[in-house]
């Protein structure tokens, strides 16, 4: 899609300002438009399910709730109620997008995201031990989902480490880890009394209901970790690393040292987007392709992506509890669908490019 | 020059890059050993020997993809395993094999990321990273590309589009790993005049792999030929290419003429009926479909 075929706006800029930017400049500037329009998007989302539900509130009078004043009741429903879970959404879409923005590009291959890689299925299956064996509660769940799917990332980190650990490589590792772990976690579901079971379903399918500060506390301080570190150290590695490990070991980018970090990052992100809102569908995988649709601009797009995984999420949950009047759905299953579709049409565009 | 046996001792040109009795393997198959070659300075040298004598294995252990068994590849004098990644990218550039562009990159985005060793976290783009980038674009004729996206382009301007991106990161050495293996002839030649326009112009010191020994001999002005892991002969074209050495080492029996173009040794493979043996299809023998006999 990018550049193909479409027509391009000369260069506007003076040599001057050229020589200061560079020929990515232009690229910054539509991928600064697109950033700041998703961030609109994800805010006008967030102001948007913040007032909706049973007790209706204008989109003015949720702004003057978030900003300390208006009415008692308003502050009351917005903040303490609905808000938590929004931010629940807002970061843990971003947690996924980011995840999925920096594993794809790191095995340069559009299915290489946590939930094909199996570190999202290792959350699943740490979660489901929780419930199964030790029939712990909400904390002690997201707690399993982390360390699951630090276990998972580990061990795929580790079978996949030998022989270079190159992309593809790390594709079939993950498909393979995949495989296992969901034949894991059918055995551990049959397992489990009738009432963990059905939690464990709803956890499954990714759901954001009845969130609270809580939930969302560890993936926003993961984020606050992880984002520096990602827009800092692996923005630039990465994207000298989509021109093939050679190309990237000869101008002097430490392949090795950029794959485990961005491992490292992905896992993190991943299991803690999980640990928050459940294994959700589609988002780490979706979110980035659309967002390299939008900015037309090679690399990994890591900003882009996790502010249109925050607003894919907001928006998803807001239309898995009132796209059905009086029928709430899970946003798993909304993200989900929209997903499969995206991936069906992805898959039409794509041939429809190849047959021009 | 013929056949040695052992290391060879360090020849007396100044050379920046050298192997020093390296041991190449992967894993534990072991591709060469106790290989000593040097790279004389400002030479445009290339590497040449039949399949599998370990020409390419070299040359990642040159620009330090592949990490020596035993020996060691000296940068300078020190063993560039021991160098920051950044300081080699500044001294020794690479031409890979088998490049990939990302999705929708630009040529000029793609030439940029040659400046990437000499940029840092606070130190993005600069006047210098400019310069050599257009200057990169003008020497490789991809200056009227620059706007364009690489994988809209033939092969020929896409090889073209990588040598700027490597001769952009400034590097006083270049090694190109087979860069004419999926072009046709026309652009094969194309591109070898233009490494050697570069290599005279900029005095640059480059190092090729290449397959055609015609084109090596062309070429460079100073050849090593390796043969199962070891160093046949090393020098001039024309003092190294031989009928005995050709022979001996590609296996293929040959005359060595002048070459009417280039004055330099032009190897004439023997006709089949010259050699003696067989020159003619055992009785019975059925030619695959599509083939003419005239053509066996």
């Amino acid at each position: 899609m990018s550049g193909v075929g479409t027509v391009e706006v000369g260069d506007l800029r003076s040599p001057r300002q050229r020589s200061r930017t560079g020929p990515r400049g232009r690229r910054r500037a539509r991928t600064g438009t697109v950033c700041l329009a998703l961030a609109l998007t994800a805010v006008a989302a967030a102001v948007f399910a913040l007032g909706s539900g049973d007790y209706h509130i204008a989109a003015t009078d949720v702004i003057k709730a978030l900003t300390g004043g208006g009415d008692a009741g308003d502050r009351l429903v917005v903040r303490e109620l609905r808000l938590p879970r929004v931010a629940t959404a807002l970061a843990a879409g971003a947690a996924l997008a980011l995840a999925g923005a920096i594993s794809q590009s790191m095995v340069r291959n559009p299915l290489g995201s946590p939930d094909m890689l199996g570190f999202t299925q290792g959350a699943s299956t740490g979660a489901l031990v929780v419930v199964v064996v030790a029939g712990g509660g909400s904390a002690a769940l997201a707690g399993g989902a982390v360390v699951g799917g630090a276990a998972a990332g580990i061990l795929i980190f580790a079978l996949a480490r030998h022989g270079g650990m190159h992309g593809n490589r790390l594709v079939m590792v993950g498909i393979g880890v995949t495989a296992i772990l969901t034949g894991v976690n059918s055995y551990l579901l049959t397992k489990a009394q009738l009432t963990d079971a059905a939690r464990a379903m709803l956890w499954l399918t990714g759901s954001l209901d009845g969130r609270g500060w809580n939930d969302a506390a560890p993936v926003l301080v993961g984020l606050a970790l992880a984002t520096p570190a990602a827009a800092l150290g692996l923005s630039r590695s990465l994207r000298m690393l989509e021109l093939g490990d050679d190309a990237a070991h000869a101008l002097g980018v430490r392949t090795a040292g950029t794959r485990i970090l961005a491992l490292t990052c992905t896992v993190l992100l991943s299991a803690l987007a999980a640990a928050a809102a459940g294994p959700v569908a589609f988002v780490a995988l979706t979110a980035p392709q659309l967002a390299r649709r939008l900015t037309r601009a090679p690399g990994p797009n890591l900003l882009p992506s996790a502010l249109l995984g925050s607003a894919l999420l907001v928006v998803s949950d807001w239309l898995a509890q009132h796209a059905v009047p009086g029928r709430q759905v899970p946003a798993g299953v909304v993200t989900g669908l929209f997903g499969g579709c995206y991936l069906i049409w992805l898959l039409a565009v794509g041939q429809d490019r190849r047959r021009t | 020059m013929t056949t040695t046996d052992g290391p060879r001792p360090a020849t007396a040109a100044p050379s920046r890059l050298a192997a020093h009795g390296v041991t190449l393997a992967y894993d534990h198959r072991v591709v060469a050993e106790e290989l000593t070659i040097a790279i004389p300075d400002n030479s445009f040298t290339v590497i040449i020997g039949p399949n599998g004598c370990g020409k390419s294995t070299l040359l990642r252990a040159l620009a330090r993809l592949l990490r020596p068994a035993a020996g060691s590849v000296l940068l300078d004098g020190a063993a560039i395993a021991s160098l920051p990644t950044r300081q080699v990218a500044r001294t020794v550039g690479l031409l890979p094999q088998s490049p990939t562009a990302p999705d929708g990159i630009t040529v000029a985005e793609l030439v940029a990321c040659g400046r990437h060793p000499h940029q840092g976290l606070l130190r993005r783009w600069s006047e210098a990273d400019e310069r050599a980038t257009a200057e990169a674009m003008a020497a490789t004729g991809v200056a009227a590309l620059a706007e364009r996206a690489v994988d809209e382009l033939s092969g020929g301007q896409r090889q073209r589009v990588w040598a700027a991106m490597a001769l952009a990161q400034e590097t006083p050495l270049l090694l190109l790993d087979e860069p004419t293996t999926y072009l046709d002839i026309a652009h094969q030649v194309e591109f070898l005049d233009l490494c050697a326009r570069l290599h005279e112009e900029q005095g640059r010191t480059l190092v090729a792999v290449l397959h055609d020994l015609n084109q090596a001999a062309r070429y460079a002005d100073h050849l090593i030929v390796l043969h199962e892991g070891e160093v046949a002969a090393a020098g001039p074209p024309g003092e190294v290419v031989t009928a005995e050495l050709v022979t001996e080492v590609f296996g293929l029996p040959c005359v060595i003429i002048e070459c009417p173009e280039t004055g330099g040794p032009l190897i004439v493979p023997r006709a089949r009926d010259r050699i003696g043996g067989s020159d003619r299809l055992p009785v019975g023998v059925r030619l695959p479909v599509g083939v003419q006999s005239s053509a066996v």
